[in-house]
């Protein structure tokens, strides 16, 4: 198996290049992204491209690549500007989509991690979204908006390249020791922000199970839409009892204005779709991914759980892990020196 | 199930495609232990047990809490039984056990059948019930919250398939929706449409009987006399009533106090359809039949129960 893997330098990416190095059938493990890894890796290529077509094509071609991981959308509209979110997200997709179903191109298989933001947050909601809903919403957001382009793009790839096995997979929200996201800041706060009169059931899926679901379908045939999301909802007010922490009530009107100050403060970010969910909650239909063969590793309350114990945990020992550094010298000298030893 | 179908549809199509024999949503005979993820060292983690943590609340999947639903039964049931004095008939006529869908006529500007009937239900079957009703409630703090920590549930068609078919719970339903709270006086106990029939859909899909239930008291607990459109569009509800018991206890009072009228509710046997469930699709008149059908089986019940009725206050 040799793959691609976009967005190298994202929690997920790193991530999921480290877990493909482990496995023997995986030959070749071609990372892609603007910025340098933040991980060590051992035997992946990092390639540092712009995601315009021209290259992509060319790195395809050369690697002979038969599988790609698209974990390069961002979801967290904190992040980066609304403009550099439709330039990655909608543009970056869409060149990706153009190089793998290329005459003559050697992809296989794409596996794209997409959000459960792709059904909004909204009063008509049902409590369970299946993977074949229709939000009756319209997009407000721009990450929602975004992925809703991206999502029609694949659609239409799918359908013009009946070769490539495509696997989409949209993930409740995610929660962590390493993974930093609205969420997870919320939660670390020493109060928690929730909506006055408000108690959404929220989901939430642990990173573990996001890189298990990855690369289930990395080494599966399960082509389709998949949610993925932990058993179980649980009550914002809970799942702050649980983390051991306070509630801060927004008011229940102009609560986005309301937030504008503490966003500004740089107290805590709340997007508006992390706001939608205060109020309305989602709840992901994941019978659908387990249906196909995939385990979980953790409920919705063990990940919080989990969590909760992370946070214990840092504030006792504190967080002074090394940094990792990426050293093109160091890693072109392990990779491909005469020097040094290698097995076989 | 109609999307049930089309997904089945697109996986068998997504299998021709590739060229593959069998639905691409079968799971592989063998399941291949999928290394989980390395920490930031790149280690395996260690255990791969299951992660799971006992809960701090009991607030369900649905946002009910037994807890919260017991302490509101306590609060309830002197009126239950003294004021209302609620009597029921074909009690028998409920399951032990399984899906069912309620459907009963609705009455009383703020509706005091919906929770009469629970609490009938919960207290001597012992069975939870949720009751459907209005998107509204979900946009309202607090109230929403408690509505839905009481058993209230959005009636999305698919959360009330979900409630019947998997977790085979009896689910309320008032097909009239904000068309029977809101009538008049002049026209109590007068069925308003049955909503597009779409209950009736749901308990085929489900595969579940629907049990009619007639409820006789409600409205004269509190009787809209006149209904206000500016107002109504102004606070975004449905109805702005006039009660008379607002007239008789003043705005505040009227507001929120019921008349103590005598209520009376008859369970009818239940109706099965001969329909397959999970069909991808009903016909529309077999649909329209079913709902007319109970309708007019709640509508006769209503009559038949006022023919014998001597007083709105005794019964």
């Amino acid at each position: 198996m040799r793959v691609l893997v976009t967005g190298l330098s994202t929690f997920w990416g790193g991530r999921l290049a480290q877990t493909l190095e482990a496995r023997e059938d995986v030959e070749v493990i071609v990372g892609l992204d603007t910025k340098e890894p933040r991980v060590p890796l051992e035997r992946t290529e990092f390639v540092r491209a712009d995601s315009s077509y021209s290259i992509l094509q060319r790195i395809v071609k050369a690697t002979q690549v038969d599988t790609i991981l698209h974990t390069h959308l961002i979801v967290d509209s904190t992040r980066v500007s609304g403009r550099t979110l439709h330039e990655i997200n909608v543009i970056g997709t869409m060149n990706l989509l153009a190089a793998a179903g290329m005459p003559g191109s050697p992809v296989r298989k794409v596996i794209v991690k997409s959000s459960g933001l792709i059904y909004g947050a909204s009063s008509h909601d049902p409590y369970f979204f299946r993977e074949d809903a229709h939000r009756l919403v319209s997009p407000r957001t721009n990450v929602e908006r975004s992925l809703v382009e991206v999502e029609s793009f694949l659609r239409d790839f799918a359908s013009d390249n009946p070769h490539i096995s495509v696997n989409l997979l949209r993930f409740a929200n995610v929660l962590g020791d390493h993974l930093d996201s609205p969420f997870s800041q919320a939660l670390r706060l020493a109060v928690v922000p929730e909506i006055l009169g408000f108690d959404p059931r929220l989901q939430f899926v642990h990173e573990a199970d996001v890189v298990g679901a990855l690369m289930y379908a990395t080494g599966h045939d399960v082509p389709g839409v998949f949610n993925v999301a932990g058993d179980g909802n649980i009550p914002w007010s809970e799942v702050c009892k649980i983390v051991g922490k306070r509630r801060i009530p927004l008011p229940p009107i102009l609560t986005n204005f309301a937030a504008e100050p503490l966003r500004m403060l740089g107290i805590v970010n709340l997007p508006p779709e992390m706001l939608d969910l205060l109020r309305f909650g989602r709840g992901l239909d994941n019978r659908r991914y387990k249906k196909a063969g995939f385990r979980y590793r953790y409920s919705t309350a063990g990940t919080i759980e989990a969590f909760a114990q992370g946070i214990r945990l840092k504030r006792t020992v504190g967080t002074n892990s090394p940094a990792y550094r990426y050293e093109r010298e160091v890693e072109d000298f392990f990779r491909h020196s005469p020097a040094v030893a290698r097995r076989e | 199930m109609e999307r049930e179908g089309e997904q089945e549809i697109e996986a068998a199509q997504h299998a021709e495609r590739n060229g593959a024999t069998d639905i691409a949503f079968t799971p592989p005979a063998e399941l291949v232990p999928v290394p989980f993820t390395g920490n930031q060292n790149g280690r395996p983690e260690a255990s791969p047990a299951r992660f799971d943590s006992p809960r701090r609340s009991d607030v369900d999947r649905w946002g009910r809490s037994e807890k919260t639903r017991s302490i509101v039964r306590s609060i309830y049931e002197p009126l239950y039984k003294h004021w209302f004095r609620v009597e029921w008939e074909g009690f028998e006529n409920l399951p032990k056990e399984g899906g069912a869908l309620l459907v009963a006529n609705h009455a009383g500007a703020i509706p005091s059948d919906a929770p009469a009937i629970m609490h009938g239900i919960e207290r001597d079957l012992g069975r939870p019930v949720y009751g459907l009703a209005e998107y509204l409630f979900r946009r309202m703090p607090v109230v929403g919250t408690m509505w839905s920590r009481v058993g209230g549930v959005a009636a999305n068609p698919d959360n009330a398939y979900r409630l019947l078919k998997d977790d085979k719970e009896l689910v309320l339903v008032f097909p009239e929706g904000a068309k029977g709270t809101g009538k008049l006086y002049k026209d109590r106990y007068q069925l308003a449409r049955f909503g597009r029939g779409g209950f009736v859909e749901i308990a085929m899909r489900a595969g579940v009987p629907i049990i009619p239930i007639a409820v006789v008291g409600a409205e004269e607990s509190m009787p809209i006399i006149w209904k206000n459109k500016p107002l109504a569009r102004l606070t975004g509800i449905p109805y702005f009533p006039i009660t008379a018991n607002m007239l008789a206890l003043g705005p505040l009072l009227g507001a929120v106090g019921y008349f103590p009228s005598k209520f009376k509710i008859r369970v009818l046997p239940p109706i099965y359809f001969s329909d397959e469930p999970d069909e991808e699709r009903y016909s529309r008149s077999r649909v329209m039949d079913a709902t007319e059908s109970v309708r007019t089986e709640i509508q006769d019940a209503l009559y038949d129960m006022l023919r014998t009725r001597k007083s709105v206050w005794f019964g």
